[in-house]
């Protein structure tokens, strides 16, 4: 199939970038989106043209390196997919893709698509964590779990930290990325002695970030690749509100 | 410096095993090695390479002991290592199913499964350490599968009898990566650790033949830095995409294992790679990676072929009696569960002989028909619900009502840079941990064993043997004013100069792919004399046109994906050859290291105890000159040396 691409291109932080206008010829359906922008990429480094750049790295959809606006739409048409599991039987024979990178104040653009996502990891360092240090954990079947804790704790732990859902939403709020981690761990016992001082070191972090705040229009867990619910972001206001009143007491 | 390097290192290899009985040698060493005072902990910098599991455990453990931490990653977060791809499992001697495991057990099918080619003492220390590990991660939040009891499940993988994996959906290095990823976050919320993501390594710096720090380069402005500290470690994964295709990340590299390798650290046994029987195979010329089926599946699903070669009938219509489960066939107590190797080299016997199915006939078919009708849809989704997605997104077929095609691809390496029992290289104060070593695995690495191994070296080897090395260092001040660092970084400026000037006609990947062709046709699943001497060629071949012919764009001074690339693949066109020397040398069958020449009458790999009961340890002598082989002897106390057997 033969397809008409605008792609963002953009020299660095700095610089204003501007669409950029490619043909990808004879491209297999079976090719991965990002197979398609290495055939592309190969031919443009042939003409003496600089490549575009993107991140990405495990092409499985677990990483969350990768990360494109396709279409108006984070990760492109396919639900429940990251950019890197989307294949071109996606899309029909002579369609024009919009490639865009991520656009949140929080995430500046490093060049083309690749943003600066490292807002995420400053939030992760405030209080995504569980304090236990090394050797002396206690055996690991001495507390059992219910299976429906462990689950609904999984749903919320696979997130891959694209940034998906900042870019899906119109004020960039990070709010799903910050609820699954914090659901994750509050939903299970050897995360509760630490849940209020968690969520409120995660949530003022976030707000530091500069990330938009959160009016519920849930296009963030529409978009997720993974698929992060959206009561993650109930348990989240839930911790927030227990330890707003427990610290005000 | 090589000179000063190679007087020190040009003997014997120092294995460092301690004495005194197998159950006895860790614990008693851990009391023997010196320790590094509290207070004094803070004095010292550590410089850690990689945030795998191997690098985030080892960062996170050493900064919570009071050591400065400085830790570098290519990607842009520690969380995006390459582990978190890991899909089936993390082994453990839990014994939690009362069906017989214990550490003994793990470390005999360990030593077994490599086919006799790992270090006892190692490998018992693995097992003995494995049970700490999953307390660890279930600590830290880690949400492991569990029973309606609300205890924890384990399923079961190749080479075992026991069911001794701990998984957690198809994700458990995902979870068990998050978990080390927000140890190591904690550390630096809390300033012990400094964080430096979207660097790569580029060079050791060996002063007065220590490890006394890094040059790195900074991917988004292009600067050579210099970092200094008191040791270094590596943890930097594996080199399977030399050979292009692999189930490795794009970006996974040899590089830093390589500049170590050319600094005077012991590459060891480069020639065991391991090939992964279930993967999806190759569908295109386009194709940019392979993706893998966890092991994990063989547990429930069936693999087979037509009877008949040339089948074009589709699997529903080949009645039972004209197929052949060809593994349950040969190997009746381990049926599809026989260990990597075996697998794979008997799904490549069946497709060469005009058995493959698909329309490329290049797979075998894993079915899991007979498992649904057992156990119900709803348990397989359960089990493998996110492997079956990703099986249907990538082949556009429902493995719900049609089997997998699966076929070989490479996966894992076990050969890296040799290390001591205290994971050190033959660079005093240069470490290496994880994938990079050559430690555990042998010639062959059993399921669900790296993770285990990354996690063992990281939380709990490391800060004790490390601490040894450290209460022995002088404490000269050396940082990056050192002449050492301002010539290391010379070098690194002077090789990113030479490729962004060459500006051929060749594309880095297309170079690449070159390579990986090499070396899949000629140093894959079966190897021959003639045919790795022709692959030692036709590598410096490509390797020549690479330095005249590649086009690499742009500038330093910025995000340069290509430079990247062409770094790495400049050092994958070295180490390709030195696996195929490693391989040549190699007068035998063992574990991933097939030689058509050395085999059994029923074509199962055929060791040669006698000669062959050594690990290879290679030393550079140079860009014009051949490496020099060192041998350590095996030696093996516990364990009998017998032909490996699945039957
Ligand atoms: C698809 C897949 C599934 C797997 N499933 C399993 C499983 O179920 N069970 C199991 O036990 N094993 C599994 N494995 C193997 C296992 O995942 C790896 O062996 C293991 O995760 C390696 O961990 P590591 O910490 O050694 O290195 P990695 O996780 O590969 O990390 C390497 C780190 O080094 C950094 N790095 C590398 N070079 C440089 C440089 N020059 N400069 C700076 N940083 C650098 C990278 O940024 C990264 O942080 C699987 C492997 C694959 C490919
Ligand atoms: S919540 Fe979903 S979209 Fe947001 S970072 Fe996590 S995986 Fe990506
Ligand atoms: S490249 Fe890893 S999630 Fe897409």
């Amino acid at each position: 199939m033969n397809l008409h691409l605008k792609v963002w291109r953009q020299k660095n932080k700095e610089s204003k970038g501007k669409f950029v206008e490619y043909e990808a010829k004879e491209i297999s359906p079976d090719t991965s989106f990002l197979e398609m922008l290495d055939v592309v990429n190969e031919e443009l480094i042939k003409k003496g043209e600089e490549p575009i750049a993107f991140d990405h790295d495990c092409r499985e959809g677990i990483c969350g390196s990768c990360g494109m606006y396709i279409n108006g739409r984070a990760h492109g048409p396919q639900t429940g997919a990251a950019t890197c599991q989307l294949h071109m039987r996606s899309f029909k024979d002579g369609d024009s893709i919009v490639i865009e990178p991520w656009r949140a104040k929080a995430f500046p653009v490093i060049k083309d698509l690749v943003v600066d996502r490292s807002a995420f990891d400053r939030i992760m360092a405030a209080g995504g964590f569980i304090s236990v240090n090394t050797g002396g954990a206690p055996d690991a079947n001495a507390i059992p779990i219910p299976k429906v804790e462990q689950e609904s704790a999984f749903d919320a732990a696979a997130c891959i930290g694209c940034g998906a859902c900042v870019a899906a939403c119109k004020n960039a709020s990070a709010i799903l990325f910050v609820s699954a981690k914090v659901a994750h761990l509050a939903r299970l016992p050897q995360g509760k002695p630490e849940r209020e001082k968690r969520v409120m070191a995660m949530v003022a972090q976030m707000e530091d970030e500069g990330f938009g705040s959160c009016t519920n229009t849930e296009a963030c867990s529409a978009e997720c690749p993974k698929e992060i619910p959206m009561d993650v972001i109930a348990t989240l206001r839930r911790e927030y509100l227990v330890a707003g009143l427990k610290s005000s007491k | 410096m090589l000179n000063e390097v190679k007087s020190r290192s040009a003997g014997k290899l120092e294995s460092k095993v301690p004495t005194g009985k197998l159950e006895e040698k860790w614990t008693n060493h851990k009391f023997k090695l010196k320790l590094v005072n509290p207070a004094n902990k803070r004095k010292y910098n550590i410089i850690v390479i990689g945030t795998g599991l191997a690098g985030a455990s080892a960062a996170a453990s050493l900064a919570e002991l009071g050591y400065n931490v400085k830790a570098f990653c290519f990607q842009d977060s520690a969380r995006r290592a390459h582990s978190i791809a890991a899909q089936g499992g993390i082994n453990a001697a839990k014994n939690y199913q009362n069906d017989g495991d214990s550490v003994f057990r793990l470390f005999y099918d360990t030593i077994k499964g490599g086919d006799y080619r790992s270090r006892e003492a190692n490998v018992y220390r693995l097992a003995e350490l494995s049970v700490n590990i999953i307390d660890q991660c279930v600590a830290q939040g880690v949400p492991f599968a569990r029973e309606y009891g609300g205890l924890l499940d384990n399923r079961s993988f190749g080479g075992a009898q026991v069911s001794r994996t701990f998984y957690a959906r198809g994700q458990t290095g995902q979870q068990l990566l998050l978990g080390a990823y927000s140890a190591l976050m904690r550390q630096v919320g809390l300033r012990k650790v400094e964080m430096f993501p979207r660097h790569e390594m580029l060079d050791v710096v060996v002063v007065d033949g220590k490890a006394r720090g890094i040059i790195a380069r900074n991917m988004i402005t292009g600067e050579i830095e210099s970092h200094s500290g008191d040791a270094v470690l590596l943890c930097t994964g594996g080199y399977g995409n030399a050979y292009f295709l692999s189930t490795n990340a794009k970006g996974s590299n040899v590089t830093a294992a390589w500049r170590a390798y050319k600094k005077g650290a012991f590459f060891a046994n480069p020639c065991f790679t391991q090939i992964h029987p279930t993967c999806i195979p190759v569908t295109g010329h386009y194709q940019s990676k392979l993706t893998l089926m966890s092991e994990s599946l063989r547990n429930d699903g069936r693999v087979w072929v037509p009877k008949k070669p040339d089948d074009k009938r589709k699997p529903d219509q080949i009645p039972e009696d004209e197929r052949d489960y060809f593994l349950e066939r040969k190997y009746p107590s381990f049926g599809n569960l026989v260990p990597r190797d075996v697998a794979s080299r008997n799904a490549k016997e069946q497709v060469d002989s005009g058995k493959g199915v698909g329309e490329r006939m290049n797979a075998v078919y894993l079915d899991f028909a007979d498992a649904i009708n057992r156990l119900g849809a709803d348990n397989i989704k359960e089990k493998y619900g996110n492997l079956f997605d990703m099986y249907k997104r990538i082949t556009d077929e429902d493995p719900y009502k049609v089997p997998m095609r699966i076929y070989p691809a490479v996966h894992y390496t076990m050969g890296g840079l040799w290390v001591d029992y205290n994971l050190m290289t033959t660079i005093p104060g240069l470490y290496a941990l994880g994938e990079c070593n050559f430690s555990d695995h042998g010639a062959n690495r059993l399921g669900a064993s790296a993770l285990m191994q990354g996690l063992a070296d990281g939380y709990f080897v490391i800060p004790y043997t490390l601490s040894g090395y450290l209460a022995d260092l002088k404490r000269d001040k050396v940082d990056e004013n050192h002449p050492a660092f301002k010539e290391a970084a010379n070098a690194v400026n002077d090789s990113v100069k030479n490729l962004l000037s060459i500006n051929g006609k060749k594309t880095v990947d297309e170079l690449h792919r070159e390579l990986g062709q090499v070396m899949w046709d000629n140093v894959g699943m079966a190897r021959n004399e003639k045919g790795l001497k022709e692959a030692i060629s036709k590598i410096k071949e490509i390797r020549e046109d690479f330095w005249k012919n590649v086009k690499v764009l742009g500038e330093n001074e910025e995000l340069n994906q290509s430079l990247e690339k062409a770094g790495r693949v400049a050092d994958f066109l070295e180490l390709g050859e030195l696996i195929a020397r490693d391989a040549l040398h190699r007068n035998e069958s063992c574990g991933g290291h097939f030689r058509e020449e050395y085999q059994t009458e029923e074509n199962e790999a055929k060791r040669d105890d006698e000669n062959f009961a050594y690990a290879a340890a290679w030393e550079f002598n140079g860009d014009n000159a051949e490496p020099e082989m060192h041998k350590e002897e095996l030696v093996f106390e516990n364990v009998q040396l017998t032909q490996r057997s699945y039957k």
